[in-house]
């Protein structure tokens, strides 16, 4: 166990150390100069263009641009924005509360809705389960972006139940403020995950050890929860972990259409003012990110199904 | 080794089966997309309206014999928008499929083929692939670029390649340990006619279902980077940018606009699903 986590925590660094090197080598080929962004289309006489140039060391090799960048990073040294000169690491840290809160609500709408909707499906039937198919395959199909913009229109302009933008303050406030964001983000992954527990439920309804237990006169509930629900969670946890990895870049767009402070919506704003200096610190913290849950989701699979080995390669 | 194990395994019949597989509601969604491409196709002679002109005293009409959905904020008429728009939307779906389909392929087919250290190398390229979510790589792209149809398409090809290459690789190598392929490599084929004449046909229906998948992802993925303000520029009609640009206009209580085009994408990314689950035997949200 622990030498499994270990080792892919090796691979995980591995992965960062590189794509660290991708993400700046591809900053360091983009068209245009870090200055010309600086200056911003002010004329600047040589020398000053030649200051900054050393200010920022844009004149060192690309390898050690790249080290200096990189020995940043490992002491939580970001560098500086190029756009507002403020400290990368403090202006993401202000940043990721509402991030973090978005993709936790979300995520657990997607467990909570998605794998109790698609359980009931699978164990009544009936006119649930009909809802449940119809409405997983129509929340597939709706984009996060139109979702958030339905939402927005029925719950906020129609109706005013919730606060249109911004991410409020304290807890219940903030709740308030990030319902509909959250319920917009979670959507397509709840329709998936509830399609995928609804399909797994009734798989294993129809196994033998079900029919084998049912006939020894073990009660339907406890049939449904141990020998059903709990065999078919195992597929289900794959899917409920890569749609709550796959938050972490989605939030950007539900944070665009809120317009929420949050690191997607940083993101969004640093790429269009080609801020590079923050769009590789978030490229970076997002892919991390990425990884780590990744990583929590195949070490739970593991725990949770004991016929996963550790030891051998993983499949 | 009788001649019976060498011959190739008999090709899929097509038409009769393939309406057999799609079913009644797999056969509604192909007739679906086939309006929507046609309605895209014959933009100009559906409406007389110019997509990307309208007139500030004409904004915000109600449907009518003019205008028959409308106008936007700009008074453009929104039917010619939604059909123009079907046209940007379709075509950068369709390149992210083909490229991502291709380059999948030639993947799965070089690492079936050489297996062992190419295998293992591309497989690592592949992990490095999957460490980045498919959204981000598109808005780097654009970071590093600049912002078009054309940059976030090659993107997001590049992000989908990894999903496909690993369903095709698995597949390729199953047919790649089968006796008619070893017999062909025994007869001296060259790895490269053996791959393209004799694995390629006997893959195709996991590459087209994998298609029929990506495109509806494809599509999502398009518009919502339309949506943030990095894919598709204006004027041009874009269902993504649609649903962005009428944000502001549903605020003002005119959700025409948004709801139009996001209609219009659920209903397409709903029949491309259908149609993938139909093809692949499988069942809504697998991803190939």
């Amino acid at each position: 166990m622990l030498r499994f986590v270990i080792r892919r925590l090796g691979a995980l660094a591995a992965t960062l150390l590189i794509s660290s090197f991708l993400i700046f080598a591809a900053m360091y080929a983009a068209p245009g100069t870090p200055e010309s962004f600086l200056v911003q289309g002010r004329t600047v006489s040589p020398e000053v263009l030649a200051s900054i140039r050393a200010q920022y060391g844009l004149d060192d090799p690309f390898l050690l641009r790249y080290w200096n960048w990189l020995s940043g990073v490992l002491t939580g040294d970001l560098g500086e924005s190029l756009t507002t000169r403020q400290d990368v690491a403090s202006l993401l840290l202000s940043r990721i509360p509402t991030t973090l809160w978005l993709t936790l609500y979300a995520a657990v709408i997607i467990v909570v809705f998605g794998v109790l909707a698609g359980a009931i499906a699978g164990l009544r039937g009936g006119a649930f389960d009909t809802a449940v198919l119809l409405g997983s395959s129509v929340g597939f199909a709706i984009p996060t972006f139109f979702a958030a913009v339905l939402l927005m229109s029925m719950f906020s302009v129609t109706l005013g139940w919730f606060p249109v933008f911004g991410a409020g303050a304290g807890f219940a406030d903030r709740m308030a403020h990030l319902t509909l964001p959250a319920v917009a983000l979670a959507l397509p992954a709840a329709a998936v995950v509830a399609r995928i527990t609804r399909t797994a439920v009734v798989e294993e309804r129809g196994a033998e050890h079900v029919s084998v237990a049912l006939a020894r006169g073990v009660p339907w509930r406890v049939v449904a929860r141990r020998h059903i629900v709990r065999n078919a969670m195992l597929p289900v946890t794959t899917i409920v972990g890569v749609n709550i990895a796959a938050l972490v870049a989605g939030a950007a767009v539900v944070e665009h259409a809120f317009t929420l402070d949050g690191i997607g919506a940083m993101l969004i704003n640093s790429v269009q003012q080609k801020d590079f200096a923050v769009v590789q610190a978030i490229a970076l913290v997002l892919v991390a990110v990425f990884g780590v849950v990744n990583l929590v989701i195949d070490v739970l699979y593991a725990v949770i199904d004991p016929r996963v080995q550790f030891g051998g390669e993983s499949a | 080794m009788s001649a019976e194990t060498l011959a190739r395994p008999a090709a899929r019949r097509r038409g009769g089966d393939l309406a057999e597989r799609l079913g009644p509601l797999g056969i509604a969604a192909a007739v679906v997309i086939a309006l929507i491409t046609l309605a895209a196709l014959c933009a100009p002679l559906i409406t007389s309206h110019d997509p990307a002109v309208g007139s500030v005293i004409e904004r915000y009409q109600s449907p009518g014999a003019e205008h028959l959905l409308g106008t936007d904020q700009s008074g453009r008429d929104l039917l010619a928008r939604l059909l123009y728009g079907a046209r940007t939307s379709l075509l950068g779906a369709a390149v992210v499929v083909l490229l991502a389909g291709g380059g999948a392929t030639l993947l799965a087919l070089v690492a079936a083929w050489f297996g062992r250290h190419v295998d293992a190398f591309l497989g690592r390229v592949l992990d490095l692939l999957f460490a980045f979510p498919n959204l981000l790589l598109a808005i780097l792209a654009v970071a590093v670029f600049r912002t078009g149809l054309a940059q976030v398409t090659i993107a997001l090809a590049i992000a989908y390649v990894p999903y496909s290459a690993r369903v095709l690789r698995s597949v390729a190598l199953r047919e790649r340990r089968l006796a008619y392929v070893q017999a062909a490599e025994l007869q001296g084929l060259s790895g490269a006619v053996v791959s393209l004449r004799h694995i390629l046909p006997n893959i195709a229906p996991q590459i087209l279902t994998g298609a029929a998948i990506n495109f509806g992802y494809a599509m999502i993925d398009l518009a919502a980077l339309s949506f943030l303000g990095l894919g598709v520029q204006p004027p041009t009609a874009d269902w993504g940018l649609m649903v962005s640009q009428g944000k502001d206009s549903l605020l003002q209580g005119h959700p025409q606009q948004s709801m139009y085009a996001g209609v219009c994408i659920v209903v397409a990314v709903a029949a491309f699903s259908v149609i993938g689950e139909r093809l692949g035997g499988r069942k809504a949200g697998g991803r190939a």
